[in-house]
């Protein structure tokens, strides 16, 4: 795929992360955030979040686990994992987020359980489609400029 | 990382503002980090509160704004505003992925200057430079309106005149205010006129607020209405509004301080994030005594920065919860308050002898009692004007009976409840024993620790134990002669703010000059003032920028107030101070510092104390 062919890849893989509610605009302040110093900057932070944010999904895990549940303190996890995803505009996400913690409001533990796969499942999709984005992003070259909205 | 005193964004402001970030989440640290950058900013991060504290201790002048997540793993994010807030007098911006009308409300409460809901926009980021030029202006105003600057050089050579003004630098807005009301109160308007005046800020001095808290106890705290109080606390002037926005505060406060009692108990140890505010209020209490001895009951304004301060009887709890939640109370309390307080004390103190006649005006209407003691006092207590007035509005229940006993107002504190308090005093005169102690920055949340160790002074100590706590000691010592002891012991906080940022810790710096200054228990005040003035030229001398450095200075005095205890740490930090026999030129200075927190104890501690306040 040539230059043009690639960034133009590129764009069409992000637009479609916005169309298909992946991201949302926190993602695009990311992007005005990177510069020349930072020229991956938005890559930086989405491998920063996905790391910090497995270690979360563990201890959520261990606390879902648990019986009898303690809501309020996976009440507590999910709004730290919540806060942590809003940092990339992980939108599907924070949506199960959201709603997780309504069940948790609602001492619904069966709704957490359900919640939760669901949530990882976002989370681990989104994983994969940022990868690929940045993946081309960097072959389709700097020009890219990590997508910025043309 | 920050660089010292002087405030970088000079010229190009907003340019190279100061902030500093405090978050558990990396990857929004590093967010906010690149975002500040963008804006010109000069950013530091920190993932702990714990460390965000210790930074900003060690470097009064280092920062211009905080902000900082209200979810952190170490400390609540409130808990860590509250003591900024109290300690350092800086803006604090929250911010949360909560957006909830509670959360917000009880983040504006605590005193943050604006709830951001995360994801940040840039821009929101851009604009927050207002809060800190905001707070500028209204140092200024309240130097200007003192003549702060030159109330620190009279501080210094132990004129009383210590301006209010100078302790603006360090209070900014929470003390302009009060600064204003002062003034108003300072010129012999009384508080009649700021009652009459509408709006007129009240200054809850030590005096007032011992009174308040008297009456509070006297009702029952569960029967406690605005009304009741007010009518027990017989002071003409006040108004039902006045009193009724400060048991609100009192009672944040005394919410605050049970939280921390379970914890820390002790002084020692207890961290006394929230002050407790029973300890501050025993501590103020105490040092209210003292001040008010001296000062006069120096402008019954006093604001004790935490309102609480004013004689709060220390809730019994732990004795040192109570000094540390006195001053932490104060602190605690819209930290304007503390650097409200202070300014008041300052303003107290410095005019001292001005206070004297003004403040005893004042005092008079709201400490009724001590006037003669005060008025002894006042005159020494110039300095401790400003404390006296807090603190006498606390020993004015003391005073009046102890008065000369010097110890009056410790054994009133702890009568109080303030157990912990009397120990202060004692303590104090030993105070400053833990004389390493000084400490008191250093931990301000341990500062507590140090106070503990410190009250068990109680009595003994205040006898000038150590220099530090002179005033203290003058004060056992002084028993009869006075209990005016000048606040200094709190000053000799200041003393410890060897130039300024000396957190805290400087209690034995401090506590040693301003001991050795003080060496007159009658003018305890003096002994304060003595510190205080050595920590006032610390201060001054610390702070490269005027303002800066005041409310370093203050702010140095405050916790180097080993003295004073000013650790006011919030915690009882400043208590640790006391411990600081040595230091305790000012030996109330432990009670004072959490009560001084504004207040330096003796006027020319005061100079010194009123510095370490403002640095609160």
């Amino acid at each position: 795929m040539d230059k043009n062919q690639s960034r133009r890849q590129v764009r069409l893989m992000r637009q479609s992360l916005f169309d298909q509610g992946f991201l949302d605009e926190q993602f695009i302040q990311l992007e005005e955030l990177q510069d020349d110093s930072n020229p991956n900057f938005v890559e930086e932070i989405a491998t920063s979040y996905y790391r910090d944010s497995y270690r979360s999904l563990q201890a959520i895990e261990l606390a879902l686990e648990k019986t009898p549940r303690d809501f309020s303190k996976l009440d507590s996890y999910m709004h730290q994992f919540k806060g942590s995803s809003s940092s990339i505009g992980a939108k599907k996400v924070k949506a199960e987020c959201q709603q997780f913690r309504e069940y948790c409001d609602a001492g619904n533990g069966e709704g957490c359980m359900r919640t939760f796969q669901a949530l990882k499942k976002e989370h681990a999709t989104l994983k994969k489609r940022l990868e690929a984005y940045f993946q081309m992003a960097r072959q389709a070259g700097p020009i890219e400029a990590a997508c910025r909205p043309k | 990382m920050d660089s010292s005193f002087s405030s970088p964004r000079n010229d190009s402001f907003p340019a190279g503002l100061r902030v500093l970030v405090v978050d558990d989440d990396p990857t929004w640290l590093k967010i906010l980090e690149k975002m500040l950058k963008k804006c010109s900013y000069e950013v530091t991060t920190c993932g702990l509160a714990r460390d965000a504290l210790n930074l900003l201790r060690e470097k009064k002048d280092g920062y211009d704004i905080v902000v900082s997540d209200v979810n952190m793993p170490d400390m609540d994010g409130f808990k860590l505003l509250e003591h900024v807030g109290l300690e350092m007098d800086l803006p604090v911006i929250m911010m949360s992925v909560d957006g909830e009308t509670s959360r917000v409300m009880k983040g504006v409460q605590h005193g943050a200057c604006d709830y951001l809901l995360k994801p940040i926009r840039m821009k929101e980021l851009r604009n927050i430079w207002q809060h800190v030029f905001r707070k500028k202006i209204h140092e200024i105003r309240d130097i200007e309106s003192h003549e702060s600057i030159e109330g620190i050089q009279l501080i210094r050579n132990g004129s009383d005149q210590y301006d209010e003004g100078y302790f603006f630098s360090a209070e900014d807005l929470a003390s302009s205010r009060k600064r204003k009301d002062v003034d108003s109160k300072y010129d012999d308007k009384d508080f009649s006129d700021c009652s009459s005046t509408k709006k007129a800020r009240v200054v809850w001095s030590v005096d007032l607020h011992q009174k308040f808290v008297k009456a509070v106890h006297q009702i029952g705290f569960d029967k406690v209405g605005p009304k009741k109080i007010l009518d027990l606390m017989n002071v003409p002037w006040l108004t039902r509004e006045n009193v009724a926005s400060h048991l609100q505060k009192y009672r944040l406060y005394l919410s605050r301080l049970q939280k921390e009692n379970d914890i820390k108990s002790s002084f020692g140890g207890t961290k006394h994030s929230d002050y407790s505010s029973k300890d501050l209020q025993g501590i103020l209490s105490v040092q209210n005594s003292i001040n008010i001895q001296q000062n006069d009951v120096a402008h019954g304004s006093y604001r004790f920065s935490g309102n609480n301060l004013v004689a709060q009887n220390a809730d019994p709890k732990s004795n040192e919860g109570d000094i540390k939640g006195i001053v932490s109370e104060p602190v605690a309390e819209p930290k304007k308050g503390t650097t409200g307080n202070i300014p008041d004390s300052q303003k107290t103190r410095s005019s001292q002898m001005d206070f004297n006649s003004s403040y005893a005006e004042t005092k008079k209407g709201l400490v009724g009692n001590v006037p003669d003691s005060q008025k002894i006092r006042s005159s020494q207590m110039r300095v401790n004007h400003s404390f006296a007035s807090v603190e006498s509005e606390v020993n004015l229940t003391a005073f009046d009976s102890t008065i000369p006993a010097t110890y009056s107002w410790n054994q009133i504190q702890l009568e109080k409840e303030h157990k912990p308090l009397i120990q202060l005093n004692n303590g104090f005169s030993k105070p400053l024993l833990p004389g390493p102690q000084h400490h008191f920055q250093a931990d301000q949340l341990q500062s507590i620790p140090s106070i503990s160790s410190r009250p068990s002074i109680p009595g003994g100590d205040v006898t000038g134990s150590s220099k530090s706590k002179p005033s203290y000691s003058e004060y056992t010592n002084h028993h009869g002669s006075r209990v005016s002891p000048t606040i200094s012991p709190t000053i000799s906080a200041t003393d410890s703010f060897p130039g300024q940022t000396k957190s805290c810790v400087v209690d034995h710096q401090v506590s040693e000059t301003i001991s050795t200054s003080t060496s007159n228990m009658k003018n305890q005040g003096i002994n304060l003032s003595t510190d205080l003035e050595s920590a006032h030229r610390n201060l001054i001398l610390g702070s490269t920028s005027p303002f800066a450095s005041l409310d370093d200075e203050f702010q140095i005095c405050w916790y180097q107030g080993d003295c004073y205890g000013m650790n006011l740490e919030l915690q009882n930090v400043e208590f640790s101070e006391y411990t600081d026999p040595t230091h305790v030129t000012e030996v109330p200075a432990h009670l004072y510092d959490a009560l001084r927190f504004e207040y330096p104890c003796d006027p020319s501690e005061y100079s010194v104390l009123d510095q370490g306040l403002f640095i609160a």
